[in-house]
């Protein structure tokens, strides 16, 4: 049996939750969390077994994603403006992507959800409760999983993937005492500890990500079937 | 919210065609002239967040919520650049529109009314809120006879009230004054009867200023020549 959906608080006007069908599944982590590559390998194995998937992700709405990217590259907005233009990022794909797409019965893959966004908010000093309340619109999702590496695997894997340390995932727009390295590992654990405080609101499922990215499939595979019930052939 | 601002704010609100523009207009002039420190700012007016709502309402990709959010990143870039300094450094601040016009328009659209307030959670109470009231029918004709070209989510032609613009306008228009009327007492409006003449609106209004803020500490030491 398929859990009935529903929102997290107030939700949307307009939409009645229990009528949607569908499955949601999360994948939180930080960059090098293996996230994306256990996207792809998912995506792989729904369609392999011939369900119909689609994917969501932070920063991909047509309506601001553009000008999400410019104001995060001038870094001239503040947290609290931030925020609401992640919120309205977030809602514009929520409401033409995912709530469609769960109305037609796919199964709708999100790398990431605004667990992400409350997590930075709150290291930024706003309220973890009023971003709760804010994000009342969201579906709860039918699994969640939060994929854990410790900071200075994540370094090493960005590493050896761009060479250089991200800008906002060093959270060199809150600190900038030290050097890259250590604002880097200094940043991803105030995440790691958001993240824990909301695992308590939220209830994700915790993946150790500090393994291959066959093991972890194969892990996130067997939860699938048992949370979602799917029974391939 | 801080509440060791040296500044004030009023803020005014009402339906289009209500006469609070003019009004605030006035007020500002007379502060000005006056020689006191004083800062207007307009609902809508931040640049980084103008360019999206602009694609969004022309491309009509906006739904009531992210309608509501965006409206809400550009008042919280607004408020924090201008509003909130302003309101630090000893000014006093007039606000064509704020807060309670995303209330108002937000719940018309079917949005919730206590996750409307709650975007808004960190702005500034105003000092002085004024609500200009006007029955529906006088804002509309002023609306309506002055400018004919609507544009489509002024018209909240989004909610599907009407198939024509001018009709869809007017029901919109009646639940945003609905909307209003519950704020008076919920927010502690000040009510101006904005049928009367300007002049004596703005008499009334400056009266009100005067008992309620204490305008010599807002006055500039020299004037600019």
């Amino acid at each position: 049996m398929k859990k009935t959906k529903r929102f997290y608080g107030k939700g949307l006007p307009h939409v009645d939750a229990a009528r949607l069908k569908g499955r949601l599944i999360v994948l939180e982590g930080a960059d090098g969390s293996g996230r994306s590559t256990q996207i792809a390998l998912l995506s792989d194995w729904l369609e392999r077994h011939g369900y119909a998937s689609t994917q969501v992700g932070l920063k991909r709405s047509e309506l601001v994603a553009p000008e999400l990217a410019s104001a995060q590259e001038g870094n001239t907005l503040s947290p609290l403006t931030m925020s609401l233009f992640y919120a309205t990022d977030f809602t514009d794909q929520l409401e033409h992507t995912i709530i469609p797409a769960l109305r037609a019965d796919f199964i709708v893959l999100a790398d990431r959800y605004f667990y992400t966004l409350i997590a930075r908010a709150m290291v930024r000093g706003l309220s973890k409760e009023w971003a709760v309340e804010l994000y009342g619109i969201a579906i709860v999702p039918d699994a969640v999983f939060y994929l854990q590496v410790p900071p200075h695997v994540l370094a090493e894997r960005t590493f050896r993937k761009n060479n250089t340390l991200d800008y906002w995932e060093s959270g060199m727009d809150i600190s900038r005492a030290g050097d890259m390295y250590q604002n880097f590992i200094r940043y991803q654990g105030r995440i790691r500890r958001a993240f824990k405080e909301l695992q308590t609101d939220f209830g994700f499922d915790l993946i150790n990500g500090n393994r291959s990215p066959s093991t972890i499939h194969a892990e996130l595979v067997s939860r699938l079937q048992t949370v979602l019930e799917l029974h391939p052939d | 919210m801080p509440e060791d601002l040296l500044g004030k704010l009023i803020v005014v609100e009402g339906l289009d065609g209500s006469g609070k523009s003019t009004q605030i207009r006035l007020l500002q002039r007379w502060l000005e002239l006056e020689n006191y420190r004083v800062y207007f700012t307009e609902w809508n007016s931040s640049p980084i967040v103008r360019k999206v709502t602009k694609r969004g309402k022309k491309a009509q990709l906006l739904t009531p919520t992210t309608f509501s959010l965006i409206h809400a990143t550009d008042f919280a870039d607004r408020f924090e650049r201008h509003i909130l300094p302003m309101l630090r450094a000893g000014y006093i601040v007039l606000a064509d529109r704020y807060i309670y016009t995303a209330f108002a328009r937000d719940v018309v659209r079917g949005v919730d009314r206590s996750w409307a307030r709650n975007l808004y959670r960190y702005a500034s109470k105003p000092d002085i809120a004024l609500f200009f009231n006007v029955p529906l029918e006088v804002a509309l004709s002023r609306i309506l006879e002055g400018r004919p070209q609507l544009k489509y989510y002024e018209a909240g032609m989004d909610m599907g009230f009407a198939t024509g613009v001018d009709e869809s306008f007017r029901i919109f228009q009646g639940r945003v004054y609905e909307e209003y009327l519950r704020m008076v007492n919920e927010f502690g409006f000040v009510s101006v009867d904005g049928t009367r003449s300007p002049e004596v609106q703005q008499r009334e209004i400056r009266e009100v200023v005067k008992e309620r803020i204490d305008l010599p500490r807002y006055k500039y030491e020299w004037k600019f020549p």
